[in-house]
């Protein structure tokens, strides 16, 4: 009998220390089986940023350097200028990417560094409570806006998969999601792409994965991954914002 | 044979890690430390580095910190303002047990303050800086010379040490002109970077750069690791310069630019028929506790100079032995705050016992 799904050998086969129904498992998958695919697991270092992905050196069998909150797409400058021959990845939250790290990200990007950046946008800071993100939807509740977020107060969510996309340095931009098999499948192949930017040498990749966190939005597993379609979906638009595969 | 060169001394920091092996840059611009950015920008491509001028010191304290840990040397330099926002990396550094070299050439504070030169940024310096408790390597120069050697002891003391290591100058060092030898680099044993981030390869150990230690009692043993290195930097590594302390009842003791002004009027004491001698340290992380011990049995009396109201002083009233008087003269930094060799021959007269 042919086997048709397993671990992927780019994934340690631990229990991870996420809270049911949280999507930060299904977004590693994928990236795990990009590595699978162009066979790089053993020449990537992935930058884990501060966020409930922290873990990533306990789930990943690469190595990795941890980067302070925010930080790293700088960190994973100076891996890659160290060693261009290896793949270099950041993971990194909504809150660390588009909160905090606003400036490490628009400049690595702007310099068309040679990396790729996983970003889960699940409009909350999740490691630390749920409280508001950059990301965070208008009207949102979170427990630094227990009155929705309001935008001519806070300002409205960045959407970095399109704001990226407007910058010379970004060679690939891809928005995706992960709340369902057919979303999984499309997931899976941008994620691909991504790297296989990476391997080809083609400049900065980025993908934003629109994220369940049902423990933060105070919701079972099934209604988050719900909230992912009818709300996230709606005003985060899934799809490919930037391929210069033609030029 | 390697001819003298009339070089500021901070192109000589710039010169010096380029032949300390150097590998990746990442600054940004402020006074009074542009020149080392500068320098690099030329010469570091030219000799197979890379340079980057980095969105904001923050920026580039991170890159240094991936360099790092992918196991290059790699370096960054700034001044008050800016090495204030390099102290989160520094601190994540410190907790990785990363090397690498920041140099700061320090200007006046606090905020904005002013480029003239300063020593206010002792404690920044010398007590960590950052959160969590830690300390790095920190090296003083006093002449053009200095700084193109201390900063190659500091790629070495910081690899063997898996320390973050400082140079800590100001701007009367860093625009000095002066003529320095630009001597090759010491040989030093180095232990293999090992630890550094290349790729888990089959067979080998992954390798994590990180400082995060949620283990039961992992953070306790770590920082008692640290104690113990500390310990072992300063039974091995302390430097000092003695200027005529033999028979000194009077020694004056500074740092950096301060020490260069205190030796000529060192110099104009000994002239005037009084025992004065200097005690410059070198290191100021690890503090060369012992000889200020063994020196503050024979002499009556320290006078500490500074630039600042009086920071280092804290140290020598620490190392010498209880009894031993400790005076102080400083001058706050600010334009033309810089004190003459008159100014603290008069503070010798003094005090001279
Ligand atoms: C400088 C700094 N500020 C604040 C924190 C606390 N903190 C840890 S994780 C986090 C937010 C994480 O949110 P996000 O990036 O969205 O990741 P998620 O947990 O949602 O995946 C914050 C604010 C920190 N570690 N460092
Ligand atoms: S708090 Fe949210 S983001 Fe973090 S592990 Fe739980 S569900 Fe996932
Ligand atoms: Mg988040």
């Amino acid at each position: 009998m042919k086997q048709v799904f397993g671990r992927s050998p780019s994934l340690k086969d631990v229990q991870t220390h996420f809270c049911p129904g949280c999507h930060h498992g299904a977004v590693h998958r994928l990236v795990a089986e990009a590595m699978d695919e162009f066979a790089i697991r053993d020449r990537t270092i992935g930058c884990a940023s501060v966020g409930c992905s922290v873990f990533l050196y306990g789930y990943f069998n690469i190595d990795v350097v941890e980067s302070p909150h925010g930080r790293a797409p700088a960190v994973a400058t100076g891996v890659k200028r160290a060693r261009p021959d290896n793949i270099v990845f950041t993971y990194q939250g909504d809150g660390d990417l588009a909160a905090i790290g606003m400036s490490e990200i628009i400049h690595a990007a702007n310099r068309g560094e040679d990396i790729t950046v996983i970003f889960v946008n699940n409009t909350t800071y999740g490691m630390t409570g749920g409280q508001m993100a950059p990301t965070t939807m208008p009207g949102q509740k979170t427990s630094t806006s227990p009155y929705g977020r309001d935008i001519n107060n806070d300002g409205a969510p960045f959407k970095m998969a399109e704001l990226l996309s407007n910058l010379d340095g970004v060679a690939f931009s891809a928005r995706v999601a992960v709340n369902n098999p057919r979303n999984v499948l499309a997931a899976k192949k941008l994620v691909k792409t991504a790297f296989r930017y990476q391997v080809e040498g083609r400049g900065f990749s980025f993908i934003e994965a629109l994220a369940a966190c049902p423990t933060n939005w105070g919701m079972q597993p099934l209604a988050a991954n719900e909230r992912v379609g009818s709300e996230m979906i709606p005003y985060f638009p899934l799809g490919v914002y930037k391929n210069t595969d033609n030029l | 044979m390697i001819g003298k060169q009339f070089v500021k001394g901070n192109e000589a920091v710039a010169m010096a890690a380029i032949k300390a092996g150097v590998r990746c840059y990442f600054g940004y611009p402020i006074t009074p430390q542009s020149d080392i950015p500068e320098y690099l920008s030329r010469e570091l491509p030219r000799n197979g580095g890379t340079f980057i001028q980095a969105e904001s010191e923050i920026g580039a304290i991170n890159m240094v910190l991936g360099a790092s840990a992918a196991g290059l040397r790699a370096m960054t330099s700034s001044s008050g303002p800016g090495i204030s926002l390099k102290q989160e990396g520094i601190s994540y550094m410190a907790g990785s047990e990363l090397p690498g070299v920041i140099v700061d050439i320090m200007r006046q504070g606090p905020g904005l303050g002013g480029i003239d030169a300063s020593q206010a940024d002792y404690y920044q310096a010398t007590r960590g800086g950052g959160h969590g408790g830690y300390r790095i390597i920190v090296l003083a120069p006093g002449s053009v010379q200095e700084m193109y050697d201390l900063t190659m002891l500091a790629f070495d003391l910081s690899d063997l040490y898996r320390i973050p290591a400082m140079v800590l100058a100001d701007s009367v060092l860093g625009q000095m002109k002066e003529s320095i030898t630009p001597n090759r680099r010491p040989v030093c044993a180095l232990p293999p970077k090992d630890w550094a981030v290349r790729g888990w390869a089959e067979g080998s150990p992954q390798n994590v750069v990180k400082s995060l230690k949620l283990g039961d009692g992992e953070m306790e043993k770590f920082h008692w690791e640290m104690h113990a290195r500390y310990q072992l930097l300063a039974d091995r590594e302390s430097r000092w310069e003695e200027y005529r302390t033999d028979d000194a009842r009077l020694i004056v003791t500074a740092f950096g630019s301060t020490a260069r002004i205190s030796r000529t009027a060192v110099e104009t004491a000994r002239a005037a028929g009084m025992k004065v001698g200097l005690l410059r340290p070198i290191t100021l992380v690890p503090f060369p506790k012992k000889i200020y011990a063994d020196l503050s049995r024979r002499c009556k009396l320290f006078l500490d100079i500074e630039l600042s109201t009086g920071q280092m002083i804290d140290d020598v009233r620490l190392s010498v032995e209880r009894d031993t008087e400790v005076a102080f003269y400083g001058r706050p930094p600010g334009a033309g705050s810089l004190p003459t060799p008159e100014e603290i021959f008069e503070q010798i007269g003094k005090v001279y016992p």
